[in-house]
């Protein structure tokens, strides 16, 4: 498996990222940790006239936690985002969630920027983004701005990113509450058969907010309102719980592969989605 | 292709090399510095033959090209111990079975010895999750955890007696 | 102070490190420092890279090779296609099964992945880019993946190559997809038998298609040496003196011309026993560039091209009286070979050796029938961790044991210790011809019972069925029991060839002066340890200490003539060789010792490392006096020096056997599983290095584990491979990988020279069954009876919906 050649650049500063694609267009592609990317390149999937490395770029890197508002660069590794208490102590479902991607080698260099900026509807960081209802920051020529994870996925690597922006980082607000991030997956390094992202807030003895958000069944990571929505208000009870399962399952819309049939997939999205929430109680 | 001018650190020593951006860092490796004891496997970042570590973290050099690499500080198996003074993961894996065809094994050894690093008293279940990068098909992978395991306790025991 | 002492007998024997003891491997100081030397470490001044271009199709016609904007890209030197090999007759290449396989693609291709032209380029990635630039047209044909389809009057004709012929190497052909029908055994007797039975257990048992998928892929160098006219090939070679051979009788280049090199071999497991085109094109090229080309398959290619394991439809019928003694067993096998008929059995045998399929049991009669077809799938039929066939015969007996266990409504182990042959019936002749050496199942099989406790295991899984039928639970616990029983050390030269050549192994020694020694074998090891082993049989024979014996395989110019390492025939076979040339050494000793202590040979008896006069033991010679002599000394009537070589047939095959258990938890709701328990009883003769043998059952296990649980080769309807990197198929990594138990009796093989049989193989010839039954057991009490592997997730979870338990 060789790569088709290409042009390397490794631009200093965002600026001069951001020039680099806007010189070389569709030609280019930025990359980070390279672990999705790479392979595609191996195989011949993609050829990619300048590859445009952002390793050397300081403002990338890094989390900042400010209250509850935590910004996280997007060549923050996941094992940075696994071993960063402060992280795991305000929003511990991100440890929770990077722990199960991929295996040791891959988190020391896969980025948490390219997990959610690439569009591939197998990666976990999306869906959890979507359920914590972060925003992307994307910079480009005209400047910055901040789309919605819940809004930036089109379709399979089809984004709201523009060919000229790049995403710089994550920001989201720490709700507090309970947790869970449940995959079901074949084995270590394998994508999601179908895992869910929940939070669950609990005021006394009923749930004020719920959000729900699945990866992998769909072509697009699913945040489910309506699931969460069944959830708040209530005390999560049997058939609380059985009306979110009944309204994700309306938002999904997986495809048969080697991980199983549709019928399979959606009977397992049911079964995660209902551990995930257990969890998630159980800890709010 | 044009070729790049890349300066590595590999085993303590500086070299300059000569390489396409797109060279992959397992052929640099093996085919220009002539350190064959990282392996190709599987191609796709899944077996962990190629396991290198750089700048201080294991990684699968199948997976990152040349000019990614420009500027790094790697160490491959050929540099984690030398004949007559064996690293104890290198010792370990000799005294507890735990290696059979032997191409696995340095990039199991290079990746045991980042995450004993980073966990030097790991248990058994640590060590398995944090081995699950390398994939072995004659061990059974019990013998190469008991190995690990014992490695780290000598290493431990090592660092007492320094102290 | 007592330098003088001598040392106790047992201490002398510890010194030695031979048999039994769990010597640390030599192989391993190199391997642990990264100084292995596999075949992609073989760098040669000048050396090219081949490189191949690969139909995307399973089956279309090639209408034409475009080859002109690959060479003229800078640093291509040669693109091969059929058109080329023709004139040297090397377009197509003979099979181990009688078949003939296409080296490029002659016309058509006929499976996703196959060779349309070889590339060759100074550079890797040069020769990468040229295969892109290679313009094939291709006119798609209808494909048939499914053998009982390709049987079906109307199928798309596979092989036009073989239009007309209606018999093969193996007999009749009766449809232009069929390539032979195999039968052994009585069938009227098995009908009659099975007509009049009490009670009939029928079941279809299919196991998949898989791969050995070794972490090393297959590769070569060929080096053609114009000035000598020498042609020196490295690779990754089960049999390099086999290669050799094909090597000569393809090229017309002698064979003394040829020097075949296996050098460190990344694993094997059956994957490498096999020729395929890319050695042929690395020679080709190497003779036409007049430069060394190195060709290294990538894990795609490896994956759909080179040789698959197993999928075998395997239809079965076992008879039984009331109480559950066996009285017949028939079994009719639809084997899927792909494209070409290219299975790496012995000659005679081209379901190899299916018929061991009666197992541990004492079975008055049975018959077997196997038919062999073309699918467009990729050739091969290799024997997977697994002596020819054995694994699929074992997982066949010990289903349909399971099976006619449920329809007797009887407990399945006691079924087994019912039927199993005696301990006093060996050597037991089997109903299909099989002269099993020796065994004592029953022992084996109330050890594993009662370490693992069996009763109480039984009583839990009651108590877990009764809680999941109250909703208390969605977890259930299966417990899968296998007995197996091996063959393997192919074999006598009387029935077992490959090509021709007779399937003895060869073991040549040389002692030096003083006393170390260089072991030559016919073998190579791909991770067993030879080199560790067979050094310690022989320091058992000749009283030298293993670390002064250095052994070496592989390289055809040095090693005496073998037939390689597959089908756990090392031990058996080369094994038996080292033994029988340690005989011959100490035979010739006897004699300088009984000439140095001035006594007659029959006056001397062995003593570990020496001979030593009867009664008289202070008066001696060691092995290492002895080999000084050999050289050093004018001894009327005998030779100077000390060497030795055997030549080993076996008289007979071996018969490993163990008990295995696997206790496993199944989650009905997601159809995932947890292993809690995997207790391996293995008996394989005499152990000759423990710490070894539990690596092999480790590892073997493991590939059992990943067969039965997940690891496919899949196809979708079009020919397209499914599973085609290591995303997809499933190797387990140490966080999936269950703990294991091992445990052993001691059965010697009553015909080998040490009795030992051999032990690769057994962990995944046993292995699969065991973990295959314990999800087939969770289900029984639901009324499963069979369920196709592997036991992936979804599959799990379809028996659970299937049998009403998933709501």
């Amino acid at each position: 498996m060789i790569p088709a050649a290409f042009e390397y650049h490794r631009p200093p500063d965002l600026a001069a990222a951001i020039a680099a694609l806007r010189d070389y267009g569709d030609d280019a592609r930025v990359v980070a940790g390279g672990h999705s990317l790479i392979p595609m390149m191996k195989l011949r999937m993609a050829e990619i006239p300048h590859l445009i490395d952002l390793q050397a770029i300081t403002a990338l890197k890094g989390i900042s936690i400010d209250g509850s508002t935590v910004r996280i660069g997007a060549m923050t590794t996941q094992a940075e985002l696994i071993a960063h208490d402060g992280l795991a102590s305000l929003a511990p479902i991100l440890r929770e969630t990077a722990l199960q991607i991929a295996d040791p080698q891959v988190r020391y260099v896969g980025t948490i920027g390219g997990n959610v900026a690439n569009g591939d509807p197998g990666n976990d960081m999306p869906a959890l983004m979507q359920c914590l209802d972060a925003g992307f920051i994307l910079a480009g020529p005209d400047g910055e701005r901040t789309v919605s994870a819940r809004e930036f996925y089109q379709s399979a690597y089809v984004t709201l990113r523009e060919d000229g922006e790049i995403l710089t980082a994550v920001s989201f607000e720490a709700t507090g509450g309970g947790h869970a991030y449940e995959k079901q997956k074949r084995k270590i390094g394998d994508y999601a058969t179908a895992a869910a992202a929940v939070l669950m807030v609990k005021d006394k003895t009923a749930c004020s907010r719920a959000s729900v958000a699945m990866t992998n069944l769909s072509d697009v990571p699913v945040w489910s309102k309506a699931a969460g929505d069944a959830l708040a208000g209530t005390s999560c009870g049997p058939a609380d719980i059985d009306a979110a399962v009944a309204a994700m399952l309306a938002d999904i819309a997986p495809t048969a592969d080697n991980r199983g049939p549709v019928e399979f997939k959606r009977h397992v999205a049911g079964v995660i989605l209902r551990r995930a929430i257990a969890r998630a109680w159980s800890r709010a | 292709m044009k070729k790049m001018q890349l300066t590595l650190t590999v085993n303590g020593e500086a070299h300059d090399v000569l390489a396409e951006p797109r060279e992959l860092l397992i052929h640099v490796l093996r085919e220009r510095l002539g350190l064959t004891g990282p392996h190709i496997g599987c191609e796709t970042s899944h077996c962990g033959a190629c396991t290198i570590d750089m700048n201080g973290r294991s990684v699968k050099s199948c997976t990152v090209f040349a000019a990614q690499a420009d500027g790094a500080t790697i160490t491959t198996i050929e540099g984690l111990g030398a004949p007559g003074a064996l690293h104890p993961l290198q010792e370990a894996f000799r005294e507890h079975h735990g290696l059979q065809c032997g191409f696995c094994t340095p990039g199991m050894i290079t990746r045991a010895y980042r995450l004993l690093q980073e966990n030097p008293s790991p248990t058994e279940a640590e060590v398995r999750m944090g081995m699950a990068g390398n994939l072995c098909r004659c061990t059974g992978y019990q013998n190469i955890v008991k190995a690990i395991l014992a490695a780290a306790t000598e290493m431990n025991t090592l660092k007492e007696a320094a102290e | 102070m007592n330098e003088m002492a001598p040392i106790s007998r047992e201490e002398r024997t510890q010194n030695l490190k031979g048999l039994g003891c769990s010597r640390k491997r030599v192989e391993d100081v190199r391997f642990t420092q990264g100084k292995g030397n596999y075949v992609d470490d073989v760098k040669l001044p000048g050396m090219l890279y081949g490189d191949f271009v690969r139909s995307p199709y399973a089956h279309a016609r090639v209408k034409s090779v475009d080859k002109s904007a690959a060479l003229a890209l800078p640093g291509v030197v040669a693109v091969l296609t059929a058109e080329d090999l023709a004139p040297l007759n090397l377009h197509w290449m003979p099979t181990l099964a009688g078949d003939k396989q296409m080296v490029l693609a002659d016309g058509k291709v006929l499976f996703q992945g196959q060779e349309v032209a070889f590339v060759v380029a100074n550079d890797r990635y040069v020769a990468a880019d040229a295969a892109e630039l290679v313009v094939v047209d291709y006119e798609e044909l209808p494909v048939v993946t499914d053998p009982f389809k390709a049987l079906e009057p109307g199928a798309p004709v596979l092989r036009e190559d073989l239009e007309g012929q209606t018999s093969g190497a193996h007999g009749e052909r009766r449809h232009h997809n069929h390539i032979f029908l195999w039968e052994a055994g009585d069938r009227q007797a098995t009908e009659e038998v099975i007509a009049s039975a009490d009670v009939v257990a029928e079941e279809m048992i299919y196991y998949h298609r898989t791969h050995p998928c070794p972490l090393e892929t297959c590769g070569c160098v060929a080096s053609m040496d114009a000035v000598n006219g020498k042609l020196t090939v490295y690779g990754t070679f089960q049999a390099p003196h086999v290669v050799r051979t094909v090597a000569s009788l393809l090229s017309g280049i002698e064979e003394h011309k040829i020097r075949v090199v296996s050098p460190d071999i990344g694993g094997g497991f059956g994957n490498k026993v096999g020729v395929y085109p890319g050695y042929v094109c690395s020679i080709v090229a190497s003779i036409v560039t007049g430069k060394p080309v190195k060709w290294i398959e990538d894990r795609m290619e490896n994956l759909t091209a080179t040789a698959f394991a197993r999928d075998y439809w395997m239809k079965g019928r076992i008879s039984a009286t009331k109480d559950g003694r066996i009285t017949g067993l028939a079994c009719h096998v639809t084997a899927d070979h792909g494209a070409f008929d290219a299975c790496a059995d012995p000659t005679k045998f081209p379901a190899g050796f299916f018929h061991i399929m009666t197992g541990s049991y004492d079975i008055p009669v049975a018959h077997v029938g196997v038919d062999g077809v073309y699918t467009n799938k990729a050739p091969g039929g290799v024997a997977y961790r697994c002596s020819f066939r054995v694994t699929e015969a074992a997982y066949f007996i010990e289903r349909m044991i399971e099976v006619l266990a449920i329809e007797l409504g009887m407990d399945a182990a006691e079924l087994r210790a019912k039927n199993f042959i005696r301990k006093e019936q060996f050597p037991y002749m089997s109903a299909l011809g099989w002269e099993y050496d020796s065994g004592d199942y029953h022992t084996a099989w109330n050890k594993a019972l009662a370490a693992i406790g069996y009763e109480d295991l039984r009583r839990e899984q009651a108590e877990r069925v009764e809680a999941f039928r109250r909703g208390e639970t969605r977890k259930l616990i299966g417990i899968g029991l296998t007995h197996f029983t091996e063959i393997v050390g192919a074999g006598p030269v009387k029935n077992c060839d490959i090509l021709g050549m007779g399937m003895f192994d060869s073991c040549e020694i040389r002692i030096h002066p003083t006393g170390s020694a260089v072991a030559r074998l016919g073998t190579i090891s791909q991770g067993q340890g030879h080199a560790t082993t067979f050094a310690q049989i022989l320091a058992s024979e000749i009283g030298l200490s293993a670390d002064s014996i250095t052994i070496e395989e592989g390289d055809t110019d040095t090693a005496p003539y073998g037939l390689g390492t597959y089908g756990s025939r090392s031990t058996p076979v080369a094994g038996a060789a080292a033994a029988m040339a340690g005989r011959k050494i100490r035979a010739k000793a006897q004699m300088i010792a009984a000439y140095l202590l001035e006594v007659h040979d029959g006056d001397l008896e062995w003593d570990v490392d020496r001979f030593a006069v009867k009664g008289a033991p202070e008066r001696f010679k060691t092995m290492k006096e002895i080999a000084y002599a050999s050289y050093n000394q004018a001894i009327p009537g005998l030779e100077p020096g000390l060497e030795a070589v055997s030549y080993y047939d076996p008289p007979n095959m071996t018969y490993p056997f163990g008990a295995y258990v696997c206790v496993m938890e199944l989650d009905v709701d997601t159809g995932s599983h947890e292993i809690r328990q995997f207790y391996a009883l293995d008996d394989c003769g005499t152990r000759i290095n423990p710490m070894i043998i539990e690596g092999q059952v480790h590892g073997g296990l493991t590939e059992a584990y990943a067969i039965a649980m997940a690891q496919e080769i899949a196809y979708d309807e079009i020919g397209n491979v499914k599973t085609a990197t290591l995303m997809d198929f499933f190797l387990p990594t140490s966080f999936e990988t269950p703990h294991y138990t091992t445990d052993f009796t001691e059965t010697p093989s009553p015909h080998h020279p040490i009795g030992a049989k051999g032990v690769g193989e057994s962990p995944n010839v046993g292995g699969v069954p065991a973990f295959s039954n314990a999800v087939h057991d969770a289900f029984r009490p639901f009324g499963l009876r069979q369920a196709h592997m592997p036991h992936d997730q979804w599959r799990v979870w379809k028996i659970a919906r299937d049998l009403g338990l998933n709501g």
